[in-house]
């Protein structure tokens, strides 16, 4: 199967509807479908009322934590004199997440025309676009775009000939996961090392180099053109009437133990159950699907009896246990170790900690050394229980949420799968402390 | 001050009212209460990394992390409920997973904030059963060696460097476990502040390599003093062992050095156990100098006097009480008194306000000034035939010493025999800085006290002791029994001093009239 694939009829294809076509990379390709005219438009609009279009719609972060989109830009004080920012974060670096790579790759200018959009009406002159170091095509596509939309006036200091500056800066990473957490984007940003900072001051405050500064994800800002285009009623009209809270439609990245991988564009509460089996295909050769980490790693991991009856939007993954994160879906069928698949992401953590707190720094790498060792055959019963207490102690007590994103598949792994756990432990004594290693 | 508002809260059931802006650690000290924390320093910048200091607000969602929490009006804070010692115990749980748990041989212990805590209230056991992480030993450069096996990442250290010390030796390198403080290529910590890292440390990570294997510190007496290496007047705490300094240590105070000292005078204290110290008063007869008692000594040196002009040169070290008596012997016989100020490279501390290793390395220049001493680089030169030389310092290295020969006499009051001096007829061993009490006026005007930290030793005495027993044997009345009441008599003597007591300067020093209180340059 070519990727990226014919979409599936029963998808709601708004952001990715030109993937794949790669003419629309290009500035007039994108303009002949469509493009930069809702910046044109927003450039006559004053910032409150795009505040308030978007607010409307209903549009929500899609980044993982689905704040308001325009309630968080009606925090920032317009005409309070200082210098406003705009990030991008396309550090997209959350395991089983690549919507916004193809984001990036396929249609990079709707995203320039998002971050303009989104840059003036938080009254920035500087929109940065922050794009994970591993990222080298779309890091690519996004130079030329940004270089083009620059050298035609499009962004720049006379954006589309309104008077109004408006420049979109590509800014690559160093491909550090916990750069996408957007105080360490910040600091990345500044030249310094990504770690996050405390809140407050929250970012609308005190942001990039202490200035007030609104992030949000790719997918974010892609939508606003569509919003400003066809209004935020019709926004609102593309997901199910019956959840008001979550609006529009949804990319999913699928990967894992499916038969048609890849990114799908769903209305917000499409059902879950019929989303992995019919447009996806359900697991490959005649497998069972034993588990699905909906959100991106750092979800709670549901069974396939929770997730069946689950609808895809904010709201519908809350009642599923779990939560709909950044919509990187892993599938995880019945030939699956769950141990093993939980060892390996806590691993990730461990690996990605930034080191400032100590829960974090210490506990996602002592998980992950305990994890391993039931996995290797050489744990205890006792083990779970310091698992669950090392969870506890990494839950709501640091700096950032990398900590808790750590304890959450711990927990609720060892919540739905512990007799696999259990059957992995031979020994009924400690086992002797390993000497120090040198 | 009356006027600033000020916010109300409650911390441990005690009601407390502090200025706005105010963390939650700094409250809870004025409440009496003791947040424990690791990586917060009022010193430095808050990073709000350890969360040892994790507290319980009512009303917040989450336990909040006290250094990174403003006050609030009407906030109650409940510091150790059980959810947060939880917290607590978990945070020190997971700082000595990877910790080798060497009390027994690392220098920190019995100051050491992790082995405090964990006895207070840690673990008694480790559910830890994996290996533990090793990283080697590594010289930092400087004074500093580090050991990051028991390093808890605080930051401390970087934070100074960068914040404080103006100066990015070091840094945070790798991430995760793996973590650990690395130096920047090519940088090492060799800036004249650098050893206070030492200090902030809160573990036995960064370690004093002059104190190295030296000392425990539960061996140690610590007593408050000012330190003699310049004119700034940092206040440091003097920590002994068996009548020999250990070391220099620096203590607080917001007017003068924050919470630091500079390296040169951190190794100051070497100066102090330097051997061949005059031991018994002599005098000069037939057959050289012949030890004597110290009445005889006192006799002798008052028949040099008599009606001669004092010509009196003094070490700008010597404290105030001295040189007021000094001063007064000189005045009785129209004598002089001059002081000469060894120098030596300016090196400031950018990140505190007015703190700097001073261009003047003496302590006590500004009380001479003030006490009717002139300074002179060349303090002999103005001898005249048939002065009486009392010379108070140990050091005249480099000193015009041709004219000494033309003086009727040269009385010595050292704690050491200056070398290179030509003659002396008297010679009287006085108590070194840490030998005795006094007090010392800093380049700001800020007299400030310092106390006796070891014993003197053989027949030496105080110096103001000396010097008021060379005043008595002159025939002055001149009966002092502490140095503070020589102090009483100096503030009653000289406008600078007015109004001024032991009592009245504390602990922290208070500026002598004229001086800019506080002043910053």
């Amino acid at each position: 199967m070519g990727y990226p694939h014919k979409p599936h009829p029963r998808e709601t294809v708004v952001l990715s509807e030109h993937f794949g076509a790669a003419e629309a990379r290009s500035l007039d390709g994108w303009k002949t479908r469509g493009g930069y005219q809702a910046l044109q438009q927003a450039l006559g609009m004053e910032p409150t009322a795009i505040q308030q279009v978007v607010k409307d719609s209903g549009l929500r972060g899609r980044g993982g934590a689905g704040f308001p989109t325009g309630l968080k830009w009606s925090f920032m004080k317009l005409g309070d004199g200082k210098p406003h920012y705009l990030c991008c974060n396309a550090d997209e670096s959350e395991p089983g997440t690549f919507k916004d790579r193809e984001i990036m790759r396929w249609t990079p200018h709707a995203l320039i025309e998002g971050c303009a959009i989104g840059a003036y009406a938080i009254g920035a002159e500087d929109c940065y676009i922050y794009i994970r170091g591993e990222f080298t095509e779309p890091l690519e596509v996004m130079e030329r775009a940004c270089a083009e939309a620059r050298a035609a006036g499009v962004t720049g200091p006379n954006a589309m000939g309104s008077g109004k500056t408006v420049n979109v800066w590509v800014h690559k990473g160093a491909g550090a996961y916990i750069c996408g957490e957007e105080t360490a984007l910040m600091n990345s940003l500044e030249g310094k090392r990504g770690n996050p900072r405390i809140k407050p001051p929250f970012p609308a405050v005190a942001g990039l180099f202490g200035m007030p500064t609104t992030i949000n994800n790719v997918e974010t800002l892609a939508a606003v053109p569509h919003i400003l285009n066809k209004g935020a009623e019709w926004y609102k009209k593309l997901s199910r009437p019956d959840n008001p809270k979550s609006t529009g439609t949804k990319l999913w990245s699928v990967c894992g133990n499916i038969t048609r991988p890849g990114n799908y564009e769903v209305q917000m509460g499409f059902p879950f159950g019929e989303f992995l089996q019919d447009l996806c295909g359900g697991a490959p050769n005649g497998r069972k699907i034993k588990a699905v980490i909906p959100g991106g790693s750092s979800v709670p991991i549901i069974t396939w009896e929770e997730a069946e009856s689950a609808l895809m939007d904010y709201e519908g993954m809350v009642a599923a246990n779990t939560m709909l994160g950044s919509a990187g879906c892993i599938v995880i069928d019945d030939a699956q170790s769950m141990p093993k698949v939980i060892a390996r992401l806590a691993r990730f953590y461990a690996h990605e900690s930034c080191a400032q707190c100590t829960q974090c720094r210490e506990g996602t790498a002592w998980t992950t050394k305990i994890l391993e060792r039931i996995v290797a055959g050489d744990g205890t019963a006792e083990d779970f229980d310091t698992l669950l207490s090392i969870a506890d102690n990494m839950t709501g007590k640091t700096i950032c949420v990398l900590s808790d994103s750590c304890a959450t598949p711990v927990v609720s792994g060892l919540q739905r799968w512990k007799h696999e756990f259990e059957a992995l432990i031979t020994r009924t004594t400690i086992h002797a402390v390993p000497a120090l290693v040198g | 001050m009356a006027d600033t508002p000020k916010v109300n809260l409650t911390i441990e059931g005690r009601p407390i009212s502090v200025p706005p802006g105010t963390n939650l650690i700094e409250a809870a000290k004025q409440a009496g209460v003791l947040i424990p924390h690791y990586c917060y320093h009022p010193g430095l910048p808050v990073a709000g990394v350890c969360r040892m200091c994790l507290v319980e607000v009512e009303k917040a969602p989450k336990l909040a992390p006290a250094c990174a929490t403003a006050v609030a009006e009407g906030q109650v804070v409940h510091v150790h409920s059980e959810k947060a010692r939880d917290a607590r115990k978990g945070v020190l749980e997971m700082l000595l997973i990877n910790h080798p748990l060497d009390c027994p041989i690392c220098d920190q212990s019995g100051e050491c904030e992790l082995q405090d805590y964990t006895y207070q209230e840690g673990r008694a056991d480790s559910r830890y059963r994996e290996p533990k992480r090793f990283n080697p030993v590594e010289d930092f450069g400087g004074d500093v060696l580090y050991v990051p096996n028991r390093c808890i990442l605080c930051t401390r250290c970087v934070r100074f460097m960068g914040d404080v010390a103006h100066d990015e030796v070091l840094n945070v390198s790798e991430r995760g476990d793996r973590a650990f403080i690395g130096k920047f290529e090519g940088k090492d910590l060799t800036h004249a502040w650098a050893a206070n890292v030492v200090d902030l440390c809160p573990v036995g990570a960064l370690l004093s390599k002059d104190f190295l294997n030296k000392a425990r510190a539960w061996e140690l007496d610590r007593t408050a003093s000012v330190c003699t290496g310049c004119s700034q007047g940092c206040n440091i705490i003097v920590e002994t062992r068996d009548n020999v300094v250990m070391r220099f240590r620096p203590r607080s105070n917001e007017s003068v050095n924050q919470f630091f000292m500079c390296d040169e005078g951190r190794l100051g204290y070497r100066e102090f156990n330097r051997p061949t110290r005059l031991e018994v008063p002599s005098i000069l007869g037939p057959k050289g100098h012949e030890a004597v008692d110290w009445d005889v000594a006192l006799e002798a040196a008052a028949r040099l006097l008599r009606g001669k002009r004092a010509y009196v040169v003094a070490s700008p070290d010597t404290s105030n009480e001295t040189l007021h008596l000094l001063g007064r012997l000189m005045r009785k016989s129209n004598g002089v008194g001059l002081y000469r100020v060894p120098q030596g490279p300016e090196a400031p501390l950018p990140g505190a306000p007015d703190l700097a290793l001073r261009v003047d390395r003496a302590a006590n220049g500004r009380g001479a000034e003030a006490l009717g001493f002139t300074r002179s680089d060349t303090p002999f030169s103005g001898l005249k035939a048939g002065d009486a030389l009392i010379l108070v310092d140990q050091d005249v290295t480099g000193a015009d010493l041709a004219a000494v020969g033309q003086a009727s006499a040269v009385i010595v009051l050292a704690s050491w025999m200056p070398a290179g001096l030509p003659r002396a007829e008297v010679v009287l061993p006085i108590a070194t800085t840490v030998e005795e009490e006094g007090t010392l006026t800093n380049l700001r005007g800020r007299v400030q006290r310092f106390m006796q930290a070891k014993a003197a030793p053989g027949l030496a005495r105080p110096s103001w002791f000396v010097a008021s027993d060379l005043l008595g044997a002159t025939g002055e009345s001149a009966a002092y029994f502490t140095a503070g009441d020589v102090f009483a008599a100096m503030s009653a003597a000289h406008e600078a001093f007015a109004g001024l007591s032991y009592d009245t300067l504390g602990m922290r020093g208070l500026p002598i009239a004229g001086a800019m209180a506080g002043a910053t340059a």
